[in-house]
């Protein structure tokens, strides 16, 4: 097992290099100058073109783009990730603070979209071409096709502006003490939004999943053994069909991060998605290329786990 | 001996009528999926309003007129006016020109680079499949939209970045499809024995192979002009997109990220919304009967 892990983990390596050295490419490829972005041009006026100049050798700017990618590699393995361009404080800190409210969203959502996906996934397939299969197909239909941030906004219209039941904007009420009941108001409606839109890939694929088991031999034998209905689906069909369902899971990681960057902005969430939008305006390179990282780690991490799990969980695959 | 001669014959007027005998019996199964032929149709009415749009809207979408600032719906603007005063029905009109070549423009780029890496990979395989394949894991495993917010930043937000950026992104699927059409294609019977009589490559690949390959890619293609369309929605509504004065129905969403507009104006912001929603909707069930016209054996 442990030799399985290591040579995952060390295949995860080339990957990762490959995505910083291609984001490092996206971003020197920038004309903008993030020197001259940070100051107004009265500043820039008085101080005149050496003072640039000079903040702009203080920032390391003017080393050609392989030395600099080489001195950030060198700064990212020993933890230091440089510093943000507009407030000075380092990405580490910035990131540290916005990567647990993104955490704490996203697993409410995976947990949201089991817990809704799963179940309905199973009662799909076992009442194949039913009415409910149907209305669950059209209603899957449907939440792919409305935009999250337009549900997020029609969300924020019913349940804050006009029920009143739930904030919209936030972590937790300022000026108050921190509790769970006021933490789980705030995360209620973000989450919500996007589980249903993670629920929908889990429906479809636990339904697919269940429908091959359900009609394996061992099924039959089981039935003929003239065990419970609901031994069967629970003992035989589901614990094989759940197998594949965490590489979905997994596989959706990288969708479930992207759809946070648009919803934590709809909803005002301090995560790392509303701080990549605000880099990106800023021109915030070493913030943009830190979170860029960080997502990298976290989509392999989730790809290693996935692995882990299927071969823990399945028998027949062997890990040597 | 008779029976011998008319054989060939009729064989052969079977051929000639295979053509048309298919597309009548795409269209028929086609029309089985209803939903589908509705999406058919609303998409067609989307595409005409936007090529007419400048016959059918009313107002110019982007006069400013002050003494018309955020006015409810009414006879003269059916869906009010936003906040400099522009009819917003104008707006939606002209915003459905711009979303609707995002789409189309975008999977264009896409399906053109998918095809190409997907068919030399697919063709050539070794190592250079190799490298395109591990190409497109990288791509698909990292959240489009966060490469999209840092390439759009770099060259900046235009309708044209936009389609650029999302057409450069969007091949990996396409390839992959290609690819494995490729793969399997190329051991066939009919293939090699069109080698065998010394067909060239290119040849082979144009007669034998791409037809095969296009009923995936056109099915792909068409849900991918889905989330073309929500790409470049949700783009605009982060300001990263389709700058305003142009109109797109993520830029016209936009505004509501004011709780003001969000609360007391909501022809501001619903129409919009409705507007992305019946399109993609439109497009997915297009792209779902197609799926099922195409290849029955796909039939859930």
């Amino acid at each position: 097992m442990a030799q399985f892990l290591l040579r995952r983990l060390l295949i995860s390596i080339p990957v990762l290099l490959g995505i910083t050295v291609a984001m490092y490419v996206i971003i020197n490829l920038a004309p903008g100058d993030p020197v001259t972005a940070l100051m107004n041009p009265e500043q820039m006026a008085n101080l005149g073109p050496e003072w640039v100049e000079q903040q702009r050798e203080s920032l390391g700017l003017n080393d050609p783009a392989p030395i600099r990618y080489l001195k950030w590699l060198r700064e990212t393995a020993t933890g230091n990730l440089g510093y943000s361009f507009v407030d000075r404080l380092p990405v580490t800190e910035k990131i540290g603070e916005r990567i647990w409210p993104t955490l704490q969203l996203m697993l409410v959502v995976l947990v949201i979209a089991v817990v809704v996906g799963v179940p309905l996934g199973i009662v799909s397939a076992l009442k194949q071409y039913s009415f409910f299969d149907y209305l669950l197909t059209v209603l899957g239909f449907l939440t792919v096709s409305i935009p999250s941030f337009f549900l997020g906004l029609v969300m924020i219209y019913v349940f804050s502006l006009k029920l009143d039941w739930l904030p919209a904007n936030g972590m937790y009420t300022v000026g108050q003490p921190r509790t769970f009941t006021d933490s789980l108001s705030y995360l209620i409606l973000p989450a919500t939004v996007l589980g249903l839109a993670q629920a929908a890939p889990i429906i479809r694929y636990t339904r697919a999943s269940m429908l091959e088991t359900i009609r394996q031999d061992y099924v039959t034998v089981a039935r003929s053994k003239g065990l419970s209905e609901t031994r069967i689906v629970t003992g035989h069909s589901l614990r094989n069909a759940l197998i594949p369902i965490i590489t979905i899971i997994a596989l959706n990681v990288p969708s479930l991060l992207g759809g946070t960057v648009i919803i934590e902005q709809v909803f005002g969430w301090p995560g790392m998605g509303s701080l990549a939008i605000a880099s990106v305006l800023g021109r915030d390179y070493n913030v943009l290329m830190g979170i860029n990282l960080v997502i990298a780690i976290m989509i392999l991490l989730s790809n290693l786990l996935a692995d882990t799990i299927y071969a823990l969980a399945d028998p027949r695959i062997k890990y040597a | 001996m008779s029976a011998a001669t008319t054989a060939p014959v009729e064989s052969a007027s079977r051929l000639a009528t295979v053509r048309p005998r298919r597309d009548v019996t795409l269209w028929s199964r086609f029309r089985k999926h209803r939903l589908a032929v509705v999406g058919l149709f609303v998409l067609l009415v989307m595409i005409l309003i936007a090529i007419a749009a400048p016959l059918l809207a009313p107002y110019d979408p982007n006069s400013v007129s002050l003494s018309d600032y955020r006015k409810p719906p009414s006879a003269e603007h059916w869906l009010g006016t936003d906040s400099q005063g522009r009819d917003v029905l104008s707006r939606l009109m002209y915003a459905a020109r711009v979303s609707l070549s995002v789409g189309i423009g975008a999977v264009a780029i896409y399906v053109v680079i998918g095809t190409i890496l997907g068919g030399v990979a697919g063709y050539f395989g070794g190592w250079i499949d190799n490298v395109i394949m591990r190409l497109a894991d990288m791509v698909l495993s990292f959240p489009s939209i966060i490469v999209i917010i840092t390439l759009v930043s770099i060259l900046g937000p235009s309708i044209l970045n936009v389609i650029l950026v999302i057409g450069l992104l969007g091949w990996p699927p396409i390839a992959r499809l290609v690819r494995g059409e490729f793969l399997t294609l190329r051991e066939r019977d009919f293939v090699v024995a069109s080698r065998s009589i010394g067909a060239p490559s290119g040849r082979i690949i144009a007669r034998h192979i791409f037809p095969n390959a296009t009923t995936p890619v056109i099915v792909n293609a068409t849900f991918g002009m889905a989330s073309a369309i929500l790409l470049e929605a949700g783009l605009s509504f982060l300001g990263l997109g389709v700058q305003p004065p142009t109109a797109s129905w993520g830029n016209i969403l936009n505004a509501a990220q004011s709780i003001t507009i969000l609360e007391e104006m909501p022809w501001l912001w619903l129409p919009p919304g409705a507007a992305i929603v019946v399109a993609v909707l439109a497009i997915n069930t297009l792209g779902d009967g197609l799926r099922d016209a195409l290849d029955p054996r796909s039939r859930r």
